[in-house]
């Protein structure tokens, strides 16, 4: 009985540890499956933000050689609404005019809100899918990867720097740097807080998505237990008790992944709003 | 947890998304969308232009109907007056006319009497001669007593 208390017990951490291993290829430690340098590849992460990326080009694709501008039909409206909502929030945001911060604010909020999405879907099923087909490791949901949320915050950095550049100059940018808290009186203290302060919007961006995703994920994985490895009559009250809380956890969910995918590119357009202005 | 050469991909794919939706989704919609805000502005101004002008038209009508109908009753007054005249006119010509005949035939009706009693005279003349050339037919000498009986045709 102990024994196979102890098994359950380690069977639950591995099925976790299991959910969270990501298809690794390329330099990747053999036994856990991790990476184990620069350059593994994981495939996973990959091929589900790139089906969605191209789900995104191919209905933008299809909607766009069909536009009707007199009458807008069901699908038409509901893109219309999504893309009015986004260009509200550029331009209540958004000071001036830049033609590549409403493309790249609807792009951030469709693309996470797909890839969020990927986790309502039962964290068992793709996995179990793919494991008919002898793949071991699936982690379904691209943004609970790092690497995802911070490909994206990062290529927003990218752009802050540059426009702050391309605004204020290079000497307007360093500038900022060594007098912008505090005055002139502070400088090595402003390098630093300015630079804190610079660091943290991709982290802080990359990190905030990355996390709550994550948490997200282990929450279904922990629901997903309660059935799974209850044992004997206790399976039977489990069970519904899994599928309630996973109802429930399902709904509020849907929340989270929807705000995080809006504070995702409220956050990018505020940065950029930021880096547009003149005297900071 | 472990950066991995994924960011990299995953920037690129980030990249050519923004790139994609910016050429097939973002572009055409915006433009779209301006296009339709400009063809209701249009729509919305020609409809209170074509209010005006209704309202000018019906305007317009009114006038001309006012006109025509102020047109049309001079001309019927003065058409009564023509007409008017015209019955006064043709009076006029037949008193003239009716006047003229009664005279001709007043002349004629004399002319008769005047030959009828030229003849009557010249009947009454002949008889008397006759009556007398009867009675007085031994008596008297045509030639003695012509003078006196010339000065009875005269006298009669």
């Amino acid at each position: 009985m102990s024994q196979s208390e102890n098994a359950s017990g380690g069977g639950t951490v591995e099925y976790i540890q299991h959910h969270l291993t990501n298809l690794c290829v390329g330099n990747c430690d053999p036994i856990t499956h991790q990476a184990a340098g620069f350059w593994a590849w994981h495939l996973d992460t990959m091929i589900f933000s790139y089906l969605l990326a191209a789900l995104i080009v191919f209905v933008s694709w299809r909607l766009g050689g069909k536009l009707n501008p007199g009458v807008p039909g069901g699908f038409q409206n509901f893109v219309e609404s999504i893309l009015d909502f986004v260009s509200g929030q550029v331009r209540d945001t958004f000071p001036g005019h830049n033609p590549l911060i409403g493309p790249l604010a609807l792009t951030i909020f469709v693309w996470v809100f797909l890839m969020n999405f990927m986790d309502l879907i039962p964290v068992d099923l793709l996995p179990l899918i793919a494991s008919w087909f002898g793949i071991q490791y699936l982690k379904v949901v691209p943004t609970t990867d790092l690497n995802t949320t911070l490909a994206m915050s990062l290529t927003v950095f990218g752009l802050i720097i540059f426009y702050n550049i391309k605004v204020k100059g290079l000497g307007g940018y360093l500038k900022m740097f060594l007098f912008h808290p505090f005055g002139k009186f502070f400088v090595p203290v402003n390098i630093v807080m300015s630079t804190i302060e610079e660091l943290a919007k991709p982290l802080s961006l990359g990190l905030r998505l990355f996390g709550n995703l994550f948490a997200g994920e282990l929450v279904f994985l922990l629901i997903a237990l309660l059935g799974g490895t209850a044992v004997g009559a206790m399976f039977y009250f489990m069970f519904p008790l899994q599928i309630i809380l996973d109802l429930g956890w399902l709904i509020f969910h849907l929340l989270v992944i929807t705000l995080q995918a809006f504070i995702f590119m409220v956050l990018t357009i505020v940065y950029l709003a930021m880096a547009h202005a003149k005297d900071h | 947890m472990n950066i991995t050469a994924t960011l990299i991909a995953q920037i690129i794919a980030f990249v050519a998304l923004i790139w994609f939706v910016n050429k097939l989704l973002w572009g055409p919609v915006t433009k779209m969308m301006t296009d339709r805000q400009k063809r209701i502005a249009d729509g919305l101004a020609a409809a209170d232009k074509g209010q005006h002008e209704l309202v000018r038209a019906e305007e317009h009508a009114k006038e001309l109907v006012r006109a025509a109908k102020a047109q049309a009753g001079e001309i019927i007054a003065l058409a009564e007056k023509r007409g008017g005249e015209i019955v006064e006119e043709a009076k006029l010509g037949a008193r003239s006319e009716a006047d003229r005949l009664v005279l001709t035939a007043k002349a004629e009706i004399e002319q008769e009497i005047n030959r009828a009693k030229e003849q009557l005279r010249g009947q009454v003349v002949s008889v008397s001669v006759a009556g007398a050339q009867r009675i007085l037919g031994r008596e008297i000498d045509a030639k003695a007593h012509g003078d006196l009986l010339k000065d009875l045709v005269a006298q009669i």
